[in-house]
């Protein structure tokens, strides 16, 4: 327990000595409010609820910018050879693993945390259910830590930022894209209906929308949970076949 | 106190370490020679647990590499080649993850980091940024680390490489030091270095033991009564076939 937390610690204080932090917060901000205006329609929607407006378009932003901040938690361990340090210390391999996983979902909370204005927006406007919002950000929160769970994994492989930013964003694309309904609706027609529906349940969309509209169902959860812990796992199974 | 038995290491096909066994006992310096890719790092990267072996085990004051991990690299300090380091860090800050990994806290943390900035010469860049340091500073920092627990244990992979005389001169002064009280194993290829600092040494060629003795008796078996005769005579070059 305690060598996650000193894990936690560096990894979290290195992404606030970096501008990389900064500049994803930044940027994740700007985007947010560009899509709650543009194509969720805020202004014009007359809804007190943020869940067409706000949380409906937020995987499309963090598709891309979620790998961005995973990126680096074992390619630069690999390209500097610190993880031969961190090898050699007497801490086991998972709670490196759990540490930085834990600083890098920090990240995104503060993030998430820094939306705020618009929830005071809508409260200030009108008369939304708090409840349901509370439980958009969880949902959101929890597409964070699968992106951040399958960029960590991808960053087990190689010591190139570069390739674990394309492979891991073209990997969140895949799962935000291929379910989105816009595309959906157009090959759901060619294939068959039990194809698209499970096509439908593995995507992002419909465990993170159910969410967003303040459902809370098991399902949902289990599909985050078991996506996060098998690329957790799998990160631990890659480093230790890399090392022997 | 190192014991090292029956080590091996494939990678594939290729035998990088085979059937190696030797000891170091506490107050003894072993100088680890061999030309590059004889599997000096290897057998180290072994011993102090970065890599499983195929087959064989170490020992580190008794407990098993192979079954205990956790427990054995609680005795050792290493130094890494190249000498890795965070470099997003400060010297003084690396040096306190380094201890907070070691399970260190309060004063006996505070101690710990002073006595390493003190021993390694960092008095003078303890807070500026790894990134900046001259690869002297990086080496001594990554040196340090190694020291924070006092560990009974010391394993440098080449700590002279790429320094300059009078830095390869002080950290052969320290190695002979922390030799008189600890178990030290160092690999380098720097035979002077063997006289320099070493109470005993192995020359290892493709990952067999091809000499062993005091630098005395390694002068004496050489008939020369130089180390780089011997050296040329025992190991093979890359350029052979």
């Amino acid at each position: 327990m305690k060598s996650i937390w000193t894990i936690f610690k560096r990894e979290f204080v290195s992404y606030f000595t970096h501008p990389i932090a900064y500049a994803v917060i930044v940027v994740f901000l700007f985007l947010s409010l560009v899509f709650t205006f543009t194509l969720g329609g805020f202004l014009e929607a007359r809804d007190a609820s943020l869940t067409y407006s706000f949380f409906l378009y937020l995987p499309l932003v963090l598709m891309v910018l979620v790998p961005a901040v995973g990126m680096k938690l074992w390619t630069d361990e690999q390209r500097n050879g610190t993880i031969e340090l961190l090898g050699t210390f007497p801490i086991s391999t998972r709670s490196v693993i759990f540490g930085k996983f834990f600083a890098a979902a920090a990240v995104w909370f503060i993030a998430l945390v820094l939306t705020f204005p618009i929830w005071i927006t809508v409260n200030w406007l009108g008369d939304p259910d708090n409840w349901t919002i509370l439980s958009g950000y969880i949902g959101a929160f929890l597409v964070c830590c699968t992106f951040l769970a399958i960029t960590l994994l991808v960053s087990a492989f190689t010591r190139d930022q570069v390739i674990c930013l394309v492979v891991s964003a073209a990997v969140c694309i895949i799962l935000v894209l291929g379910t989105f309904e816009p595309f959906m609706q157009t090959y759901s027609k060619a294939i068959w209906d039990w194809l698209a529906t499970s096509i439908a349940a593995i995507g992002v969309w419909d465990h993170y929308l159910s969410l967003a509209r303040g459902l809370f169902r098991i399902q949902d959860f289990v599909w985050f949970a078991a996506i996060i812990s098998a690329c957790l796992f799998g990160t631990s199974a890659v480093l230790s076949a890399k090392r022997s | 106190m190192i014991e090292v038995e029956n080590l091996t290491k494939q990678f594939g096909a290729k035998t990088a370490v085979d059937n190696l066994s030797f000891k170091v006992s506490p107050g003894e310096v072993l100088g680890f020679l061999g030309p590059n890719g004889a599997g000096k790092s290897t057998t180290m990267r072994m011993v102090t647990g970065f890599i499983p072996p195929t087959s064989g085990d170490a020992r580190l004051c008794g407990i098993s590499m192979v079954d205990n991990p956790t427990e054995a690299k609680k005795k050792v300090g290493y130094l890494p080649e190249s000498a890795p380091l965070y470099n997003d860090m400060t010297v003084i800050g690396f040096l306190r993850f380094c201890a907070d990994v070691r399970g260190l806290s309060g004063i006996a943390k505070k101690d710990a980091v002073d006595r390493a900035i003190d021993t390694c010469f960092l008095a003078s860049v303890a807070t500026q940024a790894i990134d900046t340091l001259s690869k002297g500073y990086r080496h001594r920092t990554c040196l340090a680390q190694s020291l924070l627990h006092d560990p009974e244990i010391l394993i440098l992979d080449e700590p002279t490489d790429g320094l300059d005389p009078n830095q390869k001169y002080e950290i052969r002064q320290l190695i002979r030091r922390l030799g008189q009280t600890k178990t030290v194993l160092f690999s380098t290829h720097i035979l002077e270095e063997v006289e320099a600092a070493c109470s005993r040494a192995v020359i290892v060629d493709r990952g067999v033991i091809v000499a062993d003795g005091t630098p005395a008796q390694l002068l004496a078996q050489s008939g020369t009564g130089s180390l780089y005769d011997l050296f040329r005579k025992v190991t093979t070059r890359d350029t052979a076939a």
